[in-house]
């Protein structure tokens, strides 16, 4: 796939790299000329010097042929103008943009633009990671509408011994895998849970809280 | 409220968007203007008798806190053109405010904002085709 980014820092290099590992063809438009010196000696891009809202420089860069954009540049109001004009003027068929500002996140989707905020899901992650030690990982998936919880069932879990049926959870919350004696096993109404079992949860952030203690026992 | 007055959101107290506020202002509208530089407000008109909004105008809360949901007309007047594009579509768009202007300086942009319906002024065209006129005459068509 071809892929046009713009932006620069840590985070665009491990995107281009993780990208080019993925066999995709990858073009960088970056405003520093000494960065972009060091992007093109690091990574096996091509990159494009300029202001990448500028549709003179988004051409040169090949937008036409792009099949993806990816806007992310430190500042909202460019990475919005990079994807309408992509979008607009050059028929690209997916922009995506970086909301620094959480609530521009849903204001770019409402201008028609695809966007994506990165502090909900770490604020989210620090502080459902700093609740509970039994919790060894947890994902939110779905741009943090869904949590995915990786955890170990205590002695104590209320959940434990009873064949699956007839533990309640909330509602809109599944296990959906019990790892157990290095085996992964998808449970059924008839599965018994033991102490020590490895779970994987999905859950809301909404019920998540509550979810958890339905199994665990432990308040958060 | 009475029957012409307005309530108008200007974002950017630079020359052009002090200018234009203090002018508003000083016929009797309702004025609040936004600038991430708190100094940048020093330069309205002594009799300005609106209110001023320090921060950054694509922050959705700062657009908030202007009261833009009340406004019959926004102008964004910064010498980003991004800015005053993004705060343009976010006016018309999230506040529904009636009537929305946008200086754009670069030609090339004005184009593509045009088609996605957004109210332009480019100082550039106008001072190019000003300056044309002055030199070639009237016999100078379409200059933009």
């Amino acid at each position: 796939m071809k892929i046009l980014i713009v932006g620069g820092g840590k985070a665009l290099y491990f995107l281009c790299r993780t990208f080019l590992a993925k066999g995709h063809e990858v073009t960088v438009i970056n405003r520093d000329p000494g960065e972009c010196v060091r992007i093109a000696r690091a990574l096996r891009v091509t990159v494009v010097r300029g202001d990448g809202t500028d549709p003179a420089i988004l051409e040169q860069a090949g937008a036409y042929a792009a099949e993806t954009v990816v806007a992310l540049t430190p500042n909202d109001q460019d990475n919005l103008a990079i994807c309408q004009v992509c979008r607009v003027q050059y028929d690209v068929p997916r922009a995506v943009a970086l909301a620094l500002d959480p609530d521009n996140a849903a204001v770019f989707q409402k201008l028609g633009v695809e966007a994506f905020s990165i502090t909900p899901v770490i604020a989210t992650l620090i502080e459902q990671r700093t609740q509970l030690d039994d919790i060894t990982n947890l994902i939110p998936a779905g741009e943090g509408k869904v949590n995915i919880t990786e955890l170990v069932l205590p002695p104590a879990a209320p959940v434990i011994d009873k064949p699956l049926r007839e533990v309640s959870l909330p509602p809109d919350s599944l296990i959906a895998v019990v790892l157990r004696e290095g085996a992964a096993l998808v449970p059924r109404g008839n599965t018994f849970l033991r102490a020590g079992d490895r779970i994987v949860l999905i859950s809301l952030p909404a019920n998540h809280g509550e979810t958890i203690k339905a199994i665990t026992g432990d308040t958060l | 409220m009475k029957g012409s007055e307005l309530f108008v959101v200007i974002v950017g107290c630079g020359r052009l968007g002090c200018h234009v506020a203090s002018q508003l202002s000083r016929a009797g509208h309702g004025v609040v203007v936004i600038d991430c530089d708190e100094d940048a407000f020093n330069q309205l008109a002594p009799e300005f008798s609106g209110f001023r909004v320090e921060g950054d105008a694509t922050e959705l809360a700062i657009l908030r806190q202007a009261k833009t949901d009340r406004a019959d007309l926004v102008i964004a007047t910064t010498s980003d053109d991004n800015v005053n594009l993004m705060v343009a579509q976010v006016a018309r768009t999230v506040f529904l405010v009636p009537r929305v202007l946008a200086r754009v300086f670069e030609p090339r942009r004005e184009g593509i904002y045009r088609r996605l319906g957004i109210e332009t002024v480019c100082p550039t065209s106008l001072a190019a085709g000003l300056f044309l006129k002055t030199i070639l005459g009237d016999a100078v068509g379409d200059v933009a």
